[in-house]
């Protein structure tokens, strides 16, 4: 186990390339962070970084105290895991797992041991001869993970690992994964585009965008407070309101609009959409009336199950405790 | 295609047997010769029907060859033909899939520039560039010697561009996984690449030993000696020029035993050279 800490990693193709700005983030011994962003954001470039498995432009990475910059993957002391699970397809299970450990030389019997281990955590000890072709999504993914918790490294790094999994087997891995790392305690790294994954998982999160740190926090404090404009629109689902006010913008999450008289209302919004989701029901509509001139922005808003909604004007309010402001040129948030 | 009529079903199978009667006559008549004496083959018609002196006839061919034509024994050019077959086959095999290797997973200065040259060389048959490469083979005192007759026809540029789209269907993740695992390019080339190839490469096997076998002109320039005669040149030598009458039964029954390696091949690598062309397994 060990700590590791980027510090202003850069990467670039060409001079006029470069896909990652310059990232710095000290990650705690046991921590498990997840790096969070749209595609083409450069978040599996940073994994891949970390990894070897691409070259580092600028900047240092240190894993345990000790910088990696010119390091080959395997003196990394790392054990990946893919988002297609990499396995090869004519090795069986076992020799799946064991195949890292056989290439450092290891003798057979804390190979047997180790995958041993590692399969009764896993659950595949039924699997130990199979080929990967014959075993479903779910246990392959569990063969990958197997292949990483043998090697005992310092540092697991997660690619999209659950991207391929139909949405049921998702949130049972989710959990696995939880679980998994409570009882390991490995540093994790864990790169998502979900972000209920994200929220879920994370013990500190790094939200990405266009290869820089846009924010770096625990979850729900991101939640709470986006530091920029993007961040406010990614997190959610739906995401944060954003209203063009003057030379601001104000954030408002769905869930703190509530209906009211017409009178009392801070906002009205022309609902053109309803979805009853059964816990509660997501109302869409454009801003009116005489704040709204510019843009007429699109608003979302999460209500009880049973509120009475439906096409036509909705007044609404919310607490100034609720309002995130945020800076239209810089996209910065603006603490009051 | 899927209508069940037994009329349509009757000629399809009429058609079917005619051309594979078609194609499977002049074999049959091959064998039906080489078991006939000498004096039958002669009258006309030839008879159709096996006769007696099969055991004769073959014995005498891998013995001694041909009394008229010429009489180098049929035993010693088959064991030439399987050396060169066997030869161009595997070395073909693994000299293209390591430059396939190469050039799948390696950068270096020049890389599309050194597939190009091998995929050009595709466009060149071997009969365009036999002179000098008589030329090369003859100056390094080459003339009957094993190395002469399997060395020039060991480069494939074929078997390379074969393996090279193989390996493109390899998922990078699979070389990453391995890197990370601590296997070094050797490792993962001899651990994950050759297996997971090896339905090509069975398949690749049996298409080069029939290449090597079949070989004709190459074998003809470069063998002057009979104990470096390849069978399918042998074949060519026991028919005698000119007027002469040549020992057709002898000849049929080295036709015959030409024939049977290839086809052993094949029967005894069919389910993996269907493997190989058929299914890209991932």
């Amino acid at each position: 186990m060990a700590a590791v800490s980027l510090r202003d990693v850069r990467k670039s193709y060409t001079s006029d390339l470069q896909v990652i700005h310059g990232v710095s983030v000290e990650i705690a011994d046991g921590e498990f962070i997840v790096i969070l962003g749209p595609s083409g954001c450069g978040k599996s470039t940073l994994l891949r970084m970390v990894a070897g498995l691409e070259t580092i432009s600028g900047g240092q990475i240190d894993i345990g105290g000790r910088v990696v910059n010119e390091l080959e993957p395997k003196d990394r002391d790392i054990a990946m895991v893919f988002q297609n699970y990499a396995l090869y397809p004519h090795m069986t299970v076992y020799e799946n797992m064991s195949y890292g450990l056989r290439i450092k030389g290891f003798s057979k019997e804390i190979i047997s041991q180790r995958v041993d281990r590692a399969a009764g955590i896993l659950e595949l000890k039924n699997f130990l001869d199979r080929k990967p072709r014959a075993l479903s999504g779910g246990q392959r993914q569990r063969v990958a993970m197997g292949r990483a918790i043998v090697r005992e490294p310092q540092v697991f790094l997660f690619d999209e690992p659950l991207s391929n999994l139909d949405a049921k087997l998702r949130v049972q891995m989710r959990g696995e994964l939880q679980s998994l790392h409570r009882r390991l305690g490995i540093t994790s790294l864990y790169v998502t585009h979900d972000q209920v994954e994200a929220m879920t998982l994370a013990q500190r999160m790094i939200v990405m965008n266009g290869g820089r740190a846009e924010q770096i926090g625990a979850p729900l404090e991101v939640y709470a407070k986006p530091a920029t404009v993007f961040v406010a629109g990614f997190i959610g689902s739906p995401p944060m309101n954003l209203l063009p006010r003057g030379d601001r913008i104000l954030g408002l999450r769905p869930e703190h609009l509530e209906p009211c008289a017409a009178a009392e209302a801070t906002l009205t919004i022309e609902v053109d959409l309803v979805e009853p989701l059964g816990g509660d029901t997501l109302v869409y509509g454009h801003e009116t009336g005489a704040g709204a001139a510019e843009g007429r922005a699109r608003v979302a808003v999460r209500l009880p199950a049973h509120a009475p909604a439906g096409n036509g004007r909705l007044p609404l309010r919310y607490g100034p405790a609720q309002e995130h402001w945020f800076d239209t040129a810089s996209g910065k948030r603006i603490e009051r | 295609m899927v209508e069940r009529r037994p009329v349509l079903t009757f000629v399809r199978h009429a058609v079917l047997i005619a051309g594979v009667a078609l194609v499977m006559l002049p074999v049959y008549v091959a064998l039906v010769a080489s078991t006939l004496p000498i004096a039958s083959i002669m009258t006309v018609p030839m008879p159709l029907w096996p006769g007696t002196e099969a055991l004769q006839n073959y014995a005498a061919v891998i013995a001694h060859g041909s009394a008229l034509g010429s009489s180098a024994p049929v035993g010693r050019m088959m064991v030439n033909s399987l050396i060169m077959a066997l030869v161009i086959a595997c070395g073909k095999i693994s000299i293209s899939i390591i430059s396939a290797f190469a050039i799948v997973y390696f950068r270096f200065p020049l890389r599309t520039a050194c597939f190009w040259m091998i995929f050009v060389t595709l466009m060149l048959p071997v009969e365009v560039r036999i002179l000098p490469t008589y030329q090369v083979v003859a100056s390094l005192g080459l003339v009957n010697t094993y190395t002469g007759l399997t060395l020039p026809l060991i480069a494939s540029a074929t078997a390379t561009f074969l393996f090279r789209q193989f390996f493109l269907t390899i998922p990078d993740e699979l070389a990453e996984a391995a890197r990370i695992d601590g296997a070094g390019p050797m490792r993962f080339f001899l651990d994950v690449v050759v297996p997971l190839s090896r339905t090509n490469i069975a398949a690749l096997f049996v298409i080069m030993f029939i290449f090597g076998w079949n070989q004709y002109l190459w074998p003809l320039l470069v063998t002057t000696q009979e104990n470096m005669y390849t069978t399918v040149i042998g074949i060519k030598r026991m028919i005698p020029g000119g007027d002469a009458a040549a020992e057709w039964n002898l000849i049929m029954a080295t036709a015959i035993l030409a024939m049977l390696p290839p086809a052993a091949v094949i029967l005894l690598m069919q389910k993996w050279f269907v493997k190989g062309l058929v299914e890209s397994e991932k």
